[in-house]
């Protein structure tokens, strides 16, 4: 085994760890802490943070990835160990059953046979068209056709039983914290934290997860034993590949803040502070960035990107790390592309700031414009970088569907939702329809977006009460 | 205002420059025009030869700024910049690279695209309002946050599910509609109308929420409060001085998006088989046709700046209060 940190993946943990560094910043100082307060004390935004939190986690044991070692071929004296070209991540180990059951082509979820006539074999010699049995769905049934929906039942009810005992362990693990940190007896804690009468929403968190367990735990179970959303057209678990996806997904939405921030902060302040030709210059600049339509733009850079990858493919040794940096370029291409908005807002933030009387002190004092605007301006202005940031979330996971169905997302071989959305066009043409792959990225999507746009208003809500500074959702892509 | 009028038309000019250089150097220094060829010729069928012609037959091969082989003017003309980028400003885009006339397909193109774009942004301007004003009028019951959670959720879907929903649903199931395809004529509503539906209630959730937040913020004025001191009723507050008031920034926002709906909607197109702008653009980045990308790119750019501009002239429309110097 041979760990590997793809280029993605070594980003995604650098951003984990600002966030860490911001949270305990955030913890630190008094009026952040309160506004962090009063985001989790409300019940939605934290039922949303249950959502992301578990999204986060999925990803998170997507990210770590490693090549198995291939077994020494036979005979062979040679002590170099080889290792397989395929990558791994400790997600595809722990659903190492539902990523091996694959199928030979389409079957519907929960069933027993493949989707569509084929012609076998049969025991006596003749051969005929009828639907084959699934390698791995409901093998373990002798007469499906009586046993499964007994089965089912029983293994939906273990699941539930085992959803509600894990259940039960947050809830008294979450009471204790409680219990402890407003010294109360046991009971009165877990009564308020189901109540709600806690500093924190623990019931909105609490009630979340008992959702997401109560749905999540029973498939888990079922999806070593049956294909829960089906396959798809090679015969891929449709459920395993929405979990994976969910990698994808978070990645378009968190690696564009990458370029975003830096860019749109340094010039964005650097516009307001200093005003004249530097100002002229910065808003000239994103005025032609922000004039070119949206979609264009990235196709445009997409399409060279493409044909700039295809001259150097050298430089990539396995498909995943090809597929890997086309996925970052495409979050560099819409971050380099998106900064201007947040710019634009820096810069207005930066104008009200720069008359303020502390900055007219710190100016009197001799201190340098670069430690002014870090020390003094940026810090004031930051409640709209966290704002933008995750009032972008959404629209990005969003986009990525978008650009995916254009043909300028990510690689056609990475695992994501706009990749199944748009294979899942040809499959309702047909009849009967294939409708599982779809609906599975339409659930996994809708979840994800849902938590993070109700989590952004919660935000929003906290940082800019009284909406001072006009932020507003960037318009859909799709018009 | 005339004055204004003419310093903001002659400040788009740097601006489209800037843009029309930003895709000269995407186009020509980031990706030369022999990574353009290999990518069109494919893999197996590229040699230098096949790389020349390709060049050659689409004006590729000129030199980039300078053409020292030619004479006089021509020194300047005869390149790629000015070939290529250049006349552009002149709205000649040329040919594209699988040597049609641009300017021929966008004129027979915009005419499609605007049967499904116009009808889709005025109802969906009307739909929205009229929702937000409802959610208003009903605001702080239990059917304002019904509302708002309805809107939340509506925007938390892709738009390709309601294309695919629609589509599968109004065109195939209850066979409503046509699947695809489109009529020049009276006949094109067949064809235009279940787009537009989609189009007008895959933006309702996003903008009927914004436009409630807008109301909302004009609800809490002080002339609002004398409006209902004299007596009037709260009907005729919501509907005549809150409406009047809060479609100020409504109407400001929308007209930024008025010029570019002659580029259509690049999803709906394509998925409903509509020949217009969008589709067409759609299917250049699906056959990586340059051409016409950096047309689309340039005219969609001219078209936001006038509507930039529309939008400033708008205010003094709707808001005597504003007077543009």
């Amino acid at each position: 085994m041979k760990p590997v940190v793809l280029i993605s993946d070594a980003l995604f943990f650098l951003l984990i760890a600002c966030s860490l560094i911001g949270l305990w910043y955030a913890s630190r100082k008094e009026h952040l802490r309160r506004a962090w307060h009063s985001v989790l004390a409300d019940r939605v935004a934290m039922g949303a943070l249950a959502v992301l939190l578990l999204f986060l986690g999925i990803a998170l044991l997507d990210s770590l990835h490693f090549r198995r070692a291939l077994e020494p071929a036979a005979g062979s004296t040679n002590s170099e160990v080889h290792y397989a070209v395929e990558l791994d991540s400790v997600l595809d180990v722990l659903l190492h059953d539902v990523k091996e059951h694959k199928e030979k082509t389409y079957s519907a979820p929960f069933a027993h046979t493949l989707f569509e006539r084929q012609t076998v074999e049969r025991p006596d010699g003749t051969r005929g068209r009828e639907f084959p049995r699934l390698k791995y769905g409901a093998a373990h049934l002798k007469n499906p056709e009586t046993d499964k929906t007994a089965d089912l039942v029983q293994q939906a009810l273990r699941g539930v039983a085992v959803a509600g005992a894990v259940w039960l362990a947050l809830a008294a693990f979450i009471s204790a914290g409680v219990a402890r940190s407003q010294r109360k007896p046991f009971l009165a804690a877990v009564s308020a934290t189901l109540r709600g009468c806690t500093p924190l929403a623990w019931d909105g968190l609490l009630w979340a997860a008992g959702l997401l367990l109560l749905v999540l735990v029973p498939l888990l179970l079922m999806a070593d034993s049956y294909h829960v959303f089906g396959t798809d057209r090679t015969g891929n678990d449709v459920f395993f590949y929405a979990l994976k996806a969910m990698r994808t997904a978070l990645f378009i939405g968190t690696l564009t803040s990458l370029v975003t921030l830096p860019l749109g902060i340094a010039f964005g302040i650097a516009a307001g502070y200093f005003g004249g030709w530097v100002d002229d210059a910065i808003q000239y600049v994103y005025t032609v960035i922000s004039s070119i339509p949206y979609v264009l733009l990235i196709a445009a850079s997409v399409l060279l990107m493409q044909a700039f990858i295809e001259t150097h493919g050298a430089w990539f040794d396995t498909p995943a790390a090809r597929a890997d940096a086309r996925l970052v370029a495409l979050c560099a291409i819409i971050g380099l592309i998106s900064w201007t908005s947040l710019a634009r807002l820096m810069r207005a933030e930066t104008l009200k700031l720069r008359e303020a009387d502390f900055v007219t002190a710190a100016h009197a004092f001799g201190v340098k414009p670069l430690r002014i605007m870090s020390r003094h301006i940026l810090p004031n202005a930051f409640h709209i970088v966290l704002i933008t940031l995750v009032l972008d979330f959404s629209g990005l996971v969003l986009a990525e569907a978008v650009l995916a169905y254009v043909g300028i997302g990510v690689d056609p071989n990475t695992i994501s939702y706009g990749i199944m959305i748009n294979g899942a066009r040809a499959e309702l043409a047909r009849d009967p329809m294939v409708w599982w792959q779809i609906a599975a990225a339409f659930i996994f999507m809708l979840s994800l977006v849902l938590a993070a746009n109700l989590f952004a208003d919660a935000v929003r809500d906290a940082f800019d009460p009284r909406g001072r500074t006009a932020l507003r959702r960037r318009r859909r892509v799709v018009a | 205002m005339t004055a204004y009028l003419i310093r903001r038309l002659l400040w788009a000019i740097p601006t489209l420059l800037g843009v029309n250089v930003l895709l000269f150097a995407l186009f020509f220094i980031v990706n030369t025009p022999d990574d353009m060829a290999r990518v069109h010729l494919g893999v197996k069928r590229v040699t230098p030869e096949a790389v020349e012609r390709w060049k050659a037959e689409r004006g590729y091969d000129k030199p980039l700024f300078v053409n020292d082989k030619a004479s006089g003017g021509e020194k300047l003309t005869d390149t790629v910049f000015f070939n290529k980028s250049v006349r552009m400003f002149a709205l000649d885009f040329g040919r594209s690279d699988d040597n049609r006339d641009i300017n021929y397909e966008i004129a027979t193109r915009a005419g499609p695209s605007l049967m499904l774009a116009m009808p889709a942004f005025i109802l969906g301007l009307l739909a929205a309002v009229s929702t937000s004003l409802f959610l208003v009028f009903v605001r702080a019951t239990r059917l304002d946050v019904l509302g708002v959670v309805l809107c939340v959720i509506a925007m938390s879907i892709s738009g390709l599910f309601y294309i695919i929903g629609g589509q599968y649903f109004f065109a195939k199931v209850l066979a409503w509609v046509p699947i695809s395809g489109y009529q020049s004529g009276w006949d094109a509503w067949r064809f235009v109308i279940l787009p537009v539906a989609i189009g007008v209630i895959g933006s309702l959730g996003g903008s009927a929420r914004w436009y409630r937040s807008l109301f909302l913020e004009e609800i809490n004025r002080d002339y609002v409060r004398t409006a209902r001191a004299k007596g009037l009723s709260e009907t005729r507050v919501l509907f005549v001085h809150v409406l009047k008031n809060g479609m100020i920034p409504i109407l400001t926002g929308v007209v930024v998006v008025i010029p570019s709906l002659f580029l259509g909607s690049l999803i709906s197109e394509s998925f409903f088989g509509i020949p217009g702008l969008g589709s067409y653009t759609i299917d250049a980045i699906q056959s990586q046709d340059f051409a016409i990308v950096r047309a689309m790119v340039f005219i969609g750019a001219a078209l936001y700046i006038l509507g930039l501009i529309l939008t400033d002239l708008s205010y003094t429309l709707v808001d005597p209060r504003v007077k543009l110097k």
